[in-house]
């Protein structure tokens, strides 16, 4: 009866053992069969033109995406300006603040909005920035990747805030500082590790969003000046060039999708650099 | 029911910091400390002694009105700062003369120096900022430990550091009185010795009122002791007269080790 027991335990030992490494080697392997067409087929086009020169018409070579990497960059430090300030501001009332009621009705808004489908945030803000004034700019592509960087900000800040033990604040408020000062001066710096960490990755998340630039900042074949013309961005450049018939827009799209994965990782590889060298001190 | 008295300390002589008048503390509908009436002589080290959960610490909270920032809470009573009513004081300058140490040392997660300098800086003082730094640390017994490390972490040092640490960053203000919170429970008996002699050197300059678990260090260290049970003073008398002659039986259990 024991021989059969014992049998029984390890032969499940080793199906569930087999199993979990499957699952996680699954995993892994999508994502470097991902990595690797990526760097594959992108990395074929990449080449200084795709850096420096604008589109070019259909047929002619030597084209590239200056004006979308630029133009990405112009809405992730839009969408910085307007969502992360607000995150941060909503996540330290949140954590220091708030009362019992009103926290968790903000806590509550904040996971919706996070679930809101971008393609949905893309028509909203299509209506308060576009069609008053009938025309797509860089503002509202910023302003609809701002309003999601918010979420993700609140939620990071707040819960880096709630880590910095109540002892630490205890000490500043003995000294004389009143509830702000103490909050600006010891709270923030020391959970700043973990905000900057989470403002990162909010502004990565969003840097590959492509429904709300479609109603809103639109796109351009040219260098898009100041901030209220329409203006080329990454995540839209592949959708146009992707499902084009030309093979010379596929393999730019393939080179366009490298880079974007490269921003996304060198936002990761900066907020890895932030939480060695500031991390979460004071716990 | 009889009366709870605090047999009268002989203060003709020395000058008092801190008059407590029928203090009533409450956290929210709970009262925690009742009709406590004590003086706090200056320039003197006052022990608070008593089992766990007397209200000892929650009497000291009342003196630089910590307790304010739990939701609910409620004093009534009258508490004199050299004759001023604290409780109609404004807070920060209160905290500025009345300075506080807690139980674990919680040293902000910047430099030493900043540590020693943060309150000088938020209360506006603009003179030399490096001389008062030393002073301070000098005073806490750390300067010579870490002198030539003033910009490195304050969680580079030891617990005990880290205390003294605490300890000269609330001496940097320059307060009239300072407030321990068990500030050695935490350490151990050799970081203890350190602090307790730090503590007599300091009275002179410094009054301070330390709550302390330990009977042995508020017989060594202090010159009055109150005995606190269940929210209650018991006995306050001169340290060595509270011990080797208490008034009250359960001072006397207390202190002989029969309940604690």
């Amino acid at each position: 009866m024991n021989r059969i027991r014992t049998i029984w335990r390890k032969s499940l030992n080793v199906v569930m053992l087999t199993l979990t490494g499957v699952a996680a080697f699954a995993v892994v392997g999508v994502l470097f069969f991902i990595l690797g067409y990526l760097v594959y087929y992108g990395g074929k086009s990449l080449n200084w033109n795709f850096f420096t020169k604008l589109p070019v018409p259909v047929g002619e070579t030597g084209g590239g995406m200056a004006n979308a990497i630029v133009g990405s960059l112009k809405l992730l430090l839009l969408a910085a300006l307007m969502g992360l300030p607000v995150g941060l501001i909503a996540g330290i009332y949140l954590a220091e603040f708030g009362g019992k009621t009103f926290s968790f009705v903000i806590r509550y808004t904040t996971d919706l909005l996070n679930g809101v489908p971008s393609i949905v945030m893309g028509i909203f803000a299509y209506s308060i920035v576009v069609e008053p004034v009938k025309h797509f700019s860089t503002l509202a592509g910023g302003f609809a990747l701002g309003v999601m960087t918010i979420p993700i900000t609140v939620r990071a800040t707040e819960e880096f805030l709630r880590a910095i033990p109540g002892s630490l604040r205890e000490g500043a408020m003995a000294l004389g500082a009143s509830k702000w000062r103490t909050i600006a001066s010891v709270v923030l710096p020391a959970a700043s590790g973990g905000i900057i960490t989470g403002m990162l990755l909010a502004l990565a998340r969003v840097a590959g969003e492509t429904a709300p630039l479609l109603f809103t900042a639109f796109s351009n074949q040219f260098w898009s000046p100041g901030w209220s013309q329409p203006i080329a961005s990454l995540p839209v450049m592949i959708y146009t060039y992707a499902i084009a018939p030309y093979d010379d827009w596929h393999r730019q799209a393939w080179a366009a999708g490298l880079v974007l994965l490269g921003l996304v990782l060198l936002a990761n590889l900066g907020c890895r650099l932030v939480m060695n060298r500031r991390g979460v001190r004071g716990v | 029911m009889t009366t709870e008295h605090s047999h009268a300390v002989s203060t003709k002589d020395a000058p008092v910091r801190f008059q407590i008048s029928h203090l009533n503390f409450f956290y929210g509908a709970k009262q925690a400390v009742f009709d406590v009436n004590l003086s706090i002589p200056a320039k003197k080290v006052t022990a608070l002694i008593g089992p766990s959960g007397c209200g000892k610490s929650t009497f000291l909270r009342t003196l630089n009105r910590m307790n304010e920032t739990i939701r609910h809470s409620r004093v009534v009573g009258d508490i004199q700062l050299d004759g001023q009513d604290i409780l109609s004081m404004d807070v920060v300058a209160l905290r500025r003369r009345v300075g506080m140490v807690f139980q674990r040392p919680n040293p902000f997660p910047k430099s030493i120096y900043d540590n020693v300098a943060y309150g000088l800086r938020i209360n506006g003082y603009k003179g030399r900022l490096d001389d008062l730094v030393e002073h301070s640390l000098r005073r806490a017994a750390l300067w010579e430990e870490v002198k030539d490390y003033l910009h490195k972490s304050a969680f580079a040092l030891s617990g005990g550091q880290q205390q003294r640490l605490c300890i000269a960053r609330a001496l940097a203000v320059d307060p009239e009185v300072l407030l321990l919170d068990e500030p050695c429970s935490a350490l151990d008996p050799v970081t203890t010795a350190k602090i307790e002699e730090l503590m007599f050197q300091l009275k002179d300059s410094c009054t301070m009122a330390i709550v302390t678990h330990n009977m042995q260090q508020a017989a060594r260290a202090s010159d009055f002791t109150a005995f606190m049970l269940d929210g209650r003073l018991i006995e306050h008398s001169e340290t060595s007269k509270l011990f080797t002659t208490p008034h009250d039986p359960r001072t006397e259990a207390y202190i002989t080790g029969r309940f604690g």
